[in-house]
């Protein structure tokens, strides 16, 4: 058995906490701006100041500050494009499983159309049409999401609905509904949840990279792709704009990684291969 | 045989109907799309103007018939900011997306297949876990700010490569490592556990008690079997592909089809854009038929169903 990821759990619970606090852990604003400070270093560098710990950008704004506020979009977005996208593909899965036939094969075609089709061109098509936002980025995101969830859910569920207690609900005379949702889907609950954890790090990563195409939540609202994306041109003069940032997106994927992997060592360790 | 191929062209060509639909119809939803061309300070009359020359004063199924009738043509349309058709650009690009995948996908199998198979045969093992490590880090990196460190130390500050466009052979290192790892990751683990798989099973038990060498076992008869996974997943890393692709071009500057789709995106050329997305879903499917060829070529069990 794996050991419970420590390291992972603190960085998570760090995020959770300067996400969920955020106004009251700094003096600063994400959004206004301050030139006098512009560009300047973290404190450890030369011209630093412990006024801005990880320095400013091109319009005085506070690193740590955007990173803050970073996180809690981060965040918002995450969970609800996981609950959007995450809970379509648990209702069509336990409805192609436990229905089958045409409706089956047809949501089954659908499926694999969505896995045959890059989802990113649709994130961005919808970018450009609906304008940026946070709603066309969780439709985007959930996109992404409900194909691979809907296809495991309804292996899962094959499998369930040949158990004795669904043949002696049906007996009993229960509805195909109450069938689905009363006694198959808190037996799928398990691999839900694996899923959702499991998913949590490949949402941040392609939240922050729609973010770093301009397709993400529009600007001056700090996310950290964004702060990649306006950093890059300040590579050369200021590296730490789009580095720190960077450093916090793999730090926190990472851990919600690493997390995942054990939740699912711990819950239902026949999704390995996934 | 025959059958199979005939089946899998029938598929393709509904899904690309139903992605340039899906196109189409997305760009509609929102109203006019001559209201997202024009500049803020155009007049209605320009707005009518504008109307009449690309077809778009009937109803929005009018538009659509249209729309397919010039595109089986292959006109996708003019893009708003280059003022050209839309395909001549996309082929412009073209060649230099197709100069870039090759060496970050050989890279990728170069990494992946040995440590993939290193790692079955000794689970557990040192090189078993630093390939587990470098995949958990592969998938958790995002790779356009790899990209961006690479930029920093080895063009920034040590000055070695270049650090964005083509150019010589120097140009191409940076995005082929960037593309590379982000594919590495999904194709290590994958000929893991298929190789874990395939070391178990009855015909490689019969082929140990027959003497067979244990390099003829692992080359020949497993890698073989193990590799049939990977082409079968093989519409995930074309996903996988076009996303970097995208996010690499966009990084390295690389004048390719994943640096047009980014223009497309932040100038808000939607003619543009729709026509990138229809040219990727032919190619797409049109390789994702040679793969499905190719796996019934390797898999008996699927020519002869």
């Amino acid at each position: 058995m794996r050991r419970l990821p420590l390291a992972s759990f603190a960085i998570i619970g760090t995020m959770v906490f300067v996400a969920v606090f955020a106004p009251w852990l700094t003096p600063h604003s994400p959004i206004d701006q301050s030139l006098p400070n512009k560009l300047l270093p973290p404190f450890w560098e030369e011209g630093g100041t412990t006024e801005y710990l990880l320095g400013t950008d091109i319009f005085g704004r506070d690193l740590l500050t955007r990173l803050f506020y970073g996180a809690r979009v981060s965040l918002i977005v995450t969970a609800l494009a996981l609950s959007v996208g995450g809970g379509v593909g648990l209702v069509l899965g336990i409805v192609s499983g436990y229905v089958g036939g045409k409706l089956d094969a047809f949501l089954m075609r659908v499926v694999d159309a969505a896995f045959a089709f890059p989802t990113i061109l649709f994130a961005l098509l919808l970018a450009v049409t609906m304008g940026q936002g946070m709603d066309t980025l969780v439709i985007a995101l959930s996109l992404f999401l409900w194909a691979g969830f809907a296809r495991v859910i309804r292996g899962e569920v094959l499998a369930i609905k040949q158990r004795d207690f669904v043949a002696l609900a049906r007996v009993h005379g229960s509805s195909p509904a109450r069938i689905m949702f009363i006694h198959i889907l808190p037996n799928v609950l398990n691999t839900f949840m694996v899923l959702l954890t499991l998913n949590v790090g490949v949402i941040i990563v392609a939240e922050a990279s729609l973010s770093f195409l301009g397709a993400g939540v529009p600007p001056p609202t700090p996310s950290w792709g964004l702060m990649v994306a306006e950093g890059r041109g300040k590579i050369t003069s200021a590296w730490w704009l789009s580095l720190i940032p960077g450093i916090a997106i793999t730090l926190v994927v990472l851990s919600f990684n690493l997390f995942g992997d054990w939740l699912r060592d711990r819950l239902d360790p026949k999704l390995r291969q996934l | 045989m025959q059958r199979y191929i005939l089946q899998r062209l029938v598929q393709g060509v509904i899904l690309l109907v139903v992605v340039t639909s899906v196109v189409f119809f997305i760009g509609r939803m929102t109203g006019n799309p001559v209201d997202m061309m024009l500049p803020e300070d155009a007049t209605e009359e320009d707005r009518q103007d504008m109307i009449e020359r690309l077809e778009l004063d009937g109803s929005v199924m009018d538009q659509f018939g249209v729309f397919i009738v010039d595109a089986v043509q292959g006109d996708l349309g003019t893009s708003i900011r280059y003022r050209q058709p839309a395909t001549d650009i996309f082929f412009s690009r073209l060649p230099n997306t197709l100069a870039m995948i090759p060496p970050a996908m050989i890279l990728a199998i170069a990494m992946a297949i040995p440590l993939g198979i290193l790692s079955a045969l000794r689970r557990g093992g040192i090189i078993d876990r630093i390939s587990a490590t470098i995949a958990v880090l592969g998938i958790s990196t995002p790779n356009f700010w790899l990209g961006i460190v690479l930029i920093y130390l080895f063009s920034v500050t040590w000055g070695w490569l270049p650090s964005s466009r083509m150019g010589g052979p120097l140009n191409y290192i940076m995005p082929t490592v960037t593309l590379g790892t982000f594919l590495v990751a999904g194709f290590m683990r994958l000929i893991r556990s298929s190789m874990l798989e395939t070391l178990d099973s009855e015909f490689v038990k019969l082929a140990r008690i027959k003497g067979v060498s244990e390099t003829a076992i692992v080359w020949k008869h497993c890698l073989r079997n193990a590799l049939i996974p990977v082409l079968s997943l093989w519409g995930v890393f074309m996903g996988g592909l076009v996303t970097g692709a995208i996010v690499t071009e966009t990084v390295f500057a690389w004048p390719g089809i994943g640096r047009l789709t980014y223009e497309a995106v932040i100038f808000r050329d939607y003619p543009l854009l729709q026509a990138v997305i229809i040219m990727d879903a032919i190619f797409i499917l049109f390789i994702n038929l040679l793969v499905d060829i190719l796996y019934a070529y390797v898999d008996p069990r699927i020519r002869f169903e």
